[in-house]
């Protein structure tokens, strides 16, 4: 038995482009939706799980959620330092930095409207601590000075943050000596300067957390258990991977359940157009479909033919959709993040399981849409299907 | 009346397309009512913000917190008529998930500050004789069926401990809009156990509210107070409370947009699907309006025919969609009570949904308008299919 050949469905999309395009513009416009907002939650959670590196240990006050609430005072930071599982660096000294982070207000250069800009305090093991910051403009401040350097969105997006300008805090005037790029993570969005300069400037006696490099990263959960117990620290420990995961959870969560909500809702109206396109489809071509049922093609391949018809309809869709959602990479999005109040940016991210899953999710809209006219085609009565005009 | 019924006769010939179309648009215009709304309630706490109250917090951030030496100082302020201090205390109960906001504050001039909490007096009197004593809104108690002498324990974030409070009285809101769910407790219950554990961050607040004689003041007042302050270690920035609202929800304000801009987009989604819809119809019944062409009817008639039923089927789907966004709503409101416990259609979205049913079956009908209405005769009638 010979099937309907394969071009008979693609020549029919292509003999009715209007609507073609109409239906499929229609489903393109979900799948930029769907693509959309897993590309959104894909670059948040890319940023923050970038921020931290899988070796690092953040150490904040017991049950404070963030650096920002969190306070460490120096005897307990004496006692982190000296563990032995923490690494010594090149210096000789251990690779461990005592932080200070805190939220100032920064007003934006476009829209003039304040936001929190986290600014931290970090001291000669910050930078070792985090190799993706790198100065791209500038010099680095000198220790003891009131100098800052500005992460590259706070640069571009906030009055004060540029190499020259002035930000003012605490009292005094800080100068921004320079700008650092750092990969995609959430250093981008934050100012650094020397701690001890701004804990006096905050008048805050405490650290906000420790960060230090692991001697052997499988030590970890030793030491995490030995930290906690230790009857003079009131601590927790967590990977800096995991704290930042933490940070963004509320957030991720939040733009999951829009993005499906959305979807499933847009889903429906596409499902719809692609219904309509199909049913008219069919009923163009009754007698054509009589035509090739009295020819000897049975059911099943009418049926084949038809939703192939209707799942090409919807590759076509997620093509158009995908292809307008990979623009959307250009644009960074800065908002606050809800869990530390502060400002945080970050990019749409196109990745390779973004593209199949869009492409998957248009295909089966396209059958959903194209199953049950197929089934009509396919059910039609051969001597009547050839009587109708 | 002629042409009104020919093109209800029109729209429904092909039921079935009919139907799904009126289906598809009614679901969109759903959609787009209740993503207004969404973006709207974040609106909601600038909206019930009052004009004659005032927010003063550090300068430098609101992680910072304020002398509570300040009180009397702003209290001699001309035009101040009543000052309350509070602290956003953050804390948890159960785990993360059971979130509800949680302030401590200084009770009497607090609860003055804000008549849209209705409390019995006898339960507000108990509340502030009570130093452990704590208060809720109605709807959080609800929640976690909560009765007045309940113990309640969270746990702290920003102020380490397990703190215990004692459930002293209920509040209803004024307005249906009013937040109830809050729990607020005694700024010196948090106050004196910070003493004895962390004299550091003792007497210190997060925030005053302040109370102006009248609206016109609130202005002079907030400059007057931050000129109090100006170069002191601890200087303040005093805003209204709408402002100062107005400053969190701008802060999320890349979201709402996102989702302003995704509202359109399902209304374009279904613009297309209707387009369609119109452009199948419009082209098989070409033959049609060649032969009505030939009876004498104008190029203007046919015209009036398309877009009318265009225009029919919108409106049908539009009107479907605007009546179920109030079962919708309801439905949110019930049994999404913990995220939106006030999810109310406006009468603005709904004037703004039927708008937009039309403006879909306008500009779904200007192609096969066109076409239907500039066919020539000899070419339609010599059309099959």
């Amino acid at each position: 038995m010979i099937s309907i050949p394969y071009y008979y469905s693609f020549r029919n999309l292509w003999t009715r482009r209007l609507t073609t395009v109409l239906t499929s513009s229609g489903m393109a416009l979900v799948v930029f939706v769907f693509a959309a907002t897993l590309m959104l939650a894909e670059g948040l959670q890319k940023t923050l799980v970038e921020t931290g590196s899988y070796d690092n240990v953040v150490v904040i006050r017991k049950s404070a959620n963030s650096e920002v609430q969190s306070g460490v005072d120096r005897s307990q930071a004496a006692i982190v330092e000296s563990m032995r599982e923490v690494a010594i660096g090149e210096s000789g000294r251990p690779l461990l930095d005592k932080e200070l982070v805190v939220l100032i207000n920064l007003l934006k250069r476009v829209t003039n409207k304040p936001a929190n800009v986290v600014i931290r305090g970090v001291g000669p093991a910050g930078l070792p601590l985090r190799s993706q910051v790198r100065l791209i403009e500038g010099r680095m401040p000198r220790p003891g000075s009131a100098e800052v350097i500005a992460g590259k969105n706070i640069a571009e997006r906030f009055q004060g943050g540029g190499v020259g300008e002035t930000v003012r805090f605490g009292m005094r005037d800080w100068a921004v000596v320079g700008v650092f790029a750092a990969g995609t993570t959430g250093f981008n969005s934050e100012i650094w300067g020397d701690v001890d300069q701004l804990m006096q400037a905050f008048r805050r006696p405490v650290y906000s957390s420790l960060i230090f490099r692991l001697r052997d990263s499988s030590e970890f959960s030793g030491l995490k258990e030995r930290l906690e117990s230790d009857p003079r620290l009131t601590v927790e420990a967590r990977r800096e991977t995991q704290y930042y995961a933490d940070q963004s959870e509320t957030m991720a969560r939040f733009l999951r359940i829009l993005g499906l909500a959305l979807t499933v809702i847009f889903s429906l109206g596409a499902v719809i157009g692609a219904m309509i396109t199909m049913y008219a489809a069919v009923a163009n071509r009754t007698t054509e479909i009589g035509t090739m049922r009295a020819l000897g093609f049975d059911r099943s391949s009418i049926l084949t033919a038809f939703i192939l018809e209707s799942l090409l309809l919807g590759l076509v869709g997620g093509a158009l959709g995908i292809f307008g959602a990979s623009f959307m990479q250009l644009i960074t999005i800065s908002t606050m993040n809800w869990q530390t109040f502060s400002e945080l940016a970050f990019s749409f991210t196109l990745t390779f399981d973004i593209i199949w899953k869009s492409l998957l999710f248009s295909i089966i809209m396209g059958f959903v849409g194209g199953a049950l006219p197929a089934l009509r085609a396919a059910r039609m009565n051969i001597v009547e299907a050839l009587r109708a005009t | 009346m002629f042409f009104l019924k020919l093109i209800i006769r029109n729209a429904f010939r092909h039921r079935l397309r009919t139907s799904l179309t009126i289906i598809g648009i009614a679901i969109a215009i759903l959609a787009f009512g209740m993503l207004r709304t969404l973006v709207g309630l974040w609106y909601l706490g600038v909206e019930r913000s009052a004009a004659n109250r005032l927010v003063t917090r550090n300068a430098i951030s609101l992680v910072f917190p304020l002398p509570i030496s300040y009180n009397e100082r702003i209290r001699q302020v001309p035009g101040v008529k009543s000052v309350s201090y509070g602290n956003w205390f953050a804390g948890i109960y159960i785990d993360e998930k059971h979130f509800f906001a949680n302030y401590a504050i200084e009770p009497r001039h607090y609860l003055d500050l804000y008549p849209e909490f209705i409390i019995p007096a006898d339960q507000k009197e108990a509340f502030i004789r009570d130093r452990k004593g704590c208060i809720v809104g109605k709807k959080l108690a609800d929640r976690y069926g909560w009765r007045i002498g309940d113990l309640i324990t969270l746990r702290g974030t920003i102020f380490p401990g397990q703190w215990e409070f004692v459930l002293r009285g209920i509040y209803r809101g004024k307005e249906k809009s009013t937040e109830e769910r809050v729990m607020m407790f005694q700024w010196d219950y948090l106050n004196e156990t910070l003493k004895k554990t962390m004299p550091r961050r003792a007497d210190q607040v997060g925030y005053f509210m302040i109370g102006v004689v009248n609206p016109e003041m609130a202005a002079s007042v907030a400059q007057e107070v931050d000129r109090t302050f100006r170069n002191s270690l601890a200087e303040t920035l005093t805003e209204t409370e709408r402002a100062f609202q107005m400053g969190f929800v701008s802060m999320t304000e890349a979201i709402m947009i996102a989702i302003q801009i995704v509202s359109y987009v399902v209304i374009a989604i279904i613009m297309i699907v209707a387009a369609n819809t119109m452009a199948m119809t419009a082209r098989e019944r070409i033959p049609e309006y060649a032969t009505m062409k030939t009876l004498g009817f104008g190029a203007s008639h046919i015209a009036l025919i398309v877009f009318g039923e265009s225009v029919f089927i919108a409106l049908i789907g539009g009107t479907l969609g605007a009546i179920l966004t109030f079962p919708a709503s309801l439905w949110i409101e019930t049994e999404l009570a913990e995220f939106f416990p006030y999810f109310s259609v406006s009468a603005t979205t709904i004037c703004i949904e039927l708008a937009a049913a039309a403006v879909i079956g306008v500009a779904a009908s200007i192609f096969p308008t066109w076409r239907g209405s500039t066919i020539r005769i000899a070419e339609g009638l010599r059309r099959i299919g």
